[in-house]
């Protein structure tokens, strides 16, 4: 028991510990940028006496130790500050697009998992044939291709040519704040509302980015998949349980794939991670309105508050998952409790 | 003796002299990774995307930056092999120096994070202690961001470019060699090897250098070939978001920027320089998957 409390202690120590770098360096970017702040606030035009205020006001005029206090404080309070380009509040912003991007990174980890896995397993199980070459040159290209090419061929190929996809977007103009927010997740929206056209059209606005998110990470899964299976049939257990003459499925499935599966709990976390940096660049694509879209539309406008909120919050969805997955690792596997 | 040696000589099961022995093991490693055709096929394109960026001059066939009007978004044909983009620059000498800016931007970043990730790593894992406890928790910070979002981030503060680029993507790129590095520092650091350099008086500096480094580059030079892929698909994903190389730089990333709105009437713009994106990557995928095979037995 002592000892479990001193590992949680040590183990809280060193996540605040990131978590204070974390917001040092988005502090310290959002101070290092070229533009004023101020000036960027009020305006060029706007009188030097409204201009100081404004400084005195935003706390800039303090010294940087300073500034950092204040900046945690107001960090503290849930206050990240207002968007320039918006003009709200840079939580409320954040509120709204997140849920966008979650609903994208979720149901391509899903996808990518149920593809990956059984990819890496049959890989592994026939190590060193053709499948096995061809497997690996499938993920090597998902790990190759930039996901903005690929998105651009996507819609390129099945909206515009065989027309078979729905255009850029979330959702058909028709069917625009027509489902009743109540998760910010339009499918699940939807469903609640009963409304099954709009489900159906949020689905299908999905299927292509969602598909090229999913081959992006599916590679990285299939290959962890692949290596960790080889290990495991390496296993003694598993010549034990082939000697005894179980099916091949068997052996596979209820002998060497459950010690896989607690290792494979680690990648997922990791590469659910992952996907919020794939979604940035599928996001503009594709235009979809999530996290990544006002990331870079923010970037693209100097207006730091979003920058600085927007990867500030992945920063702890990456640091959250990280540690969702040691925990997870622990519960499951006996052997590093 | 003469310089060229037999393969005999390379091969030989008992070495005469150290150097016959390194090269025999380089020469045997060689042989693996000649044997997978995929890493061949990653080095031969390396090769050729290398050789290409360099002649750049001599083969183009037009100045990547003449425009020409008046023969706009042209089909691929004899004059223009590759057809020509928005301002009429033909596309195929365009891609040849936007090698140069892709090739350019990967060895800065690989000469700048390569030297330091290891650094760090085997001063952390050899002093081991607080030293250790301090820049591995630096390195977590790092680490916690996606490196696509921190590097937008971090060129945003600064001011797009291509030198902001460059730093951007080496300031989120050093950390996982830091960590392999320290990881093969502390599988070395009590061997009896470094005890006996230690009993002979060498100072910590010294074993670090000569001793601990040279055993960690094996595993980093596979990683670091891997790794290319991800920052050549870094570099160019930063371009296309406007934050990379700005236009009129043939950088491939932005060339498909500014060209994307043309992709359902005259797809091959912004499609070839996508493709040339891919070919580079995959190819430093192939070798480093090769390679991997090779230098890293543990991982087959």
């Amino acid at each position: 028991m002592k000892k479990r409390l001193s590992a949680l202690a040590g183990l809280l120590a060193s996540v605040s510990l990131t978590l204070i770098g974390l917001v040092i360096i988005t502090f310290l970017i959002g101070r290092v940028m070229p533009i004023d702040p101020v000036l960027a606030a009020v305006g060029d035009n706007a009188p030097q006496e409204v201009v100081e205020r404004v400084r005195q006001e935003m706390g800039l005029d303090q010294p940087i130790l300073q500034q950092f206090l204040y900046f945690l404080g107001q960090l503290l309070h849930g206050d990240l500050g207002r968007s320039i380009l918006t003009r709200n509040l840079v939580t409320s912003d954040i509120a709204r697009y997140f849920p966008a991007t979650l609903e994208l990174a979720t149901a391509a980890i899903i996808v990518a998992a149920l593809i990956g896995i059984p990819l890496g397993v049959w890989a592994a199980v026939r190590q060193g044939t053709w499948i096995d070459q061809a497997i690996r040159v499938v993920c090597l290209a998902g790990h190759s291709v930039p996901v903005f090419v690929l998105a651009l061929i996507s819609l390129l190929v099945f909206y515009a040519v065989l027309g078979i996809a729905p255009g850029p977007g979330r959702q058909d103009i028709i069917f625009q704040d027509m489902v009743p927010h109540v998760t910010g997740l339009l499918t699940i929206d939807a469903l609640i509302a009963g409304d099954w056209d709009a489900f159906w059209d949020a689905l299908a606005h999905m299927v292509q980015p969602v598909c090229i998110l999913a081959y992006f990470s599916m590679a990285y899964i299939t290959r962890m998949t692949r290596a960790f299976m080889l290990d495991a049939l390496h296993g003694e257990y598993v010549i034990t349980a082939r000697a005894k003459g179980l099916s091949p499925a068997t052996v596979i499935w209820i002998h060497a794939f459950p010690n896989v599966g607690v290792q494979l709990v680690t990648v997922l976390a990791l590469t659910y991670a992952g996907l919020l940096e794939g979604a940035v660049v599928t996001e503009t694509v594709f235009s979809w309105p999530g996290l990544g879209q006002y990331l870079t539309v923010s970037l693209m406008n100097a207006d730091m508050n979003p920058v600085i909120g927007a990867t500030l919050l992945v920063g702890l969805v990456y640091v959250g998952l990280n540690l969702l997955a040691d925990a997870l690792y622990r519960q499951l596997d006996p052997r590093v409790r | 003796m003469s310089t060229v040696h037999s393969r005999e000589w390379l091969l030989a099961e008992t070495p005469a002299s150290r150097t016959q022995a390194a090269w025999g093991r380089r020469y045997r490693a060689w042989l693996d990774l000649r044997s997978n055709p995929l890493a061949m096929i990653g080095l031969i394109i390396i090769v050729a995307f290398i050789a290409l960026s360099l002649a750049a001059p001599l083969l183009a066939t037009h100045d990547p930056g003449a425009q020409d009007l008046t023969n706009r978004l042209a089909r691929p044909s004899a004059a223009h092999w590759l057809g020509t983009d928005e301002l009429g620059r033909d596309i195929y000498s365009r891609i040849l120096y936007g090698g140069r800016v892709t090739l350019g931007m990967v060895i800065a970043v690989v000469v700048l994070v390569a030297p330091l990730g290891l650094a760090i790593g085997c001063i952390a894992g050899y002093a081991g202690g607080i030293v250790d406890r301090m820049l591995m928790r630096v390195t977590d910070v790092f680490l916690a961001f996606p490196r696509l979002i921190l590097a937008l981030a971090f060129v945003a503060a600064l001011k797009p470019g291509v030198e902001s680029a460059i730093l951007a993507i080496a300031l989120t790129a050093w950390p996982p060699y830091a960590r392999l590095a320290r990881a093969e520092t502390l599988t070395v650091r009590n061997s009896d090897f470094i005890a006996a350099c230690r009993l002979t008086g060498a100072p910590a500096g010294r074993i670090v250098l000569r001793h601990v480094a040279p055993l960690c580059v094996p595993s980093l030079i596979v990683r670091i070939t891997l790794d290319m892929s991800s920052i050549i698909i870094t570099a160019a994903s930063l371009g296309f978001l406007g934050m990379g190389a700005q236009p009129p730089s043939p950088e491939w990333g932005a060339m498909i920027a500014t060209t994307k709105r043309f992709i359902f009437e005259q797809w091959w713009v912004p499609t070839i320089p996508g493709l040339a994106i891919f070919l580079a990557s995959l190819a430093f995928n192939f070798l480093g998957d090769g390679l991997r095979d090779v230098l890293d037995p543990k991982q087959r």
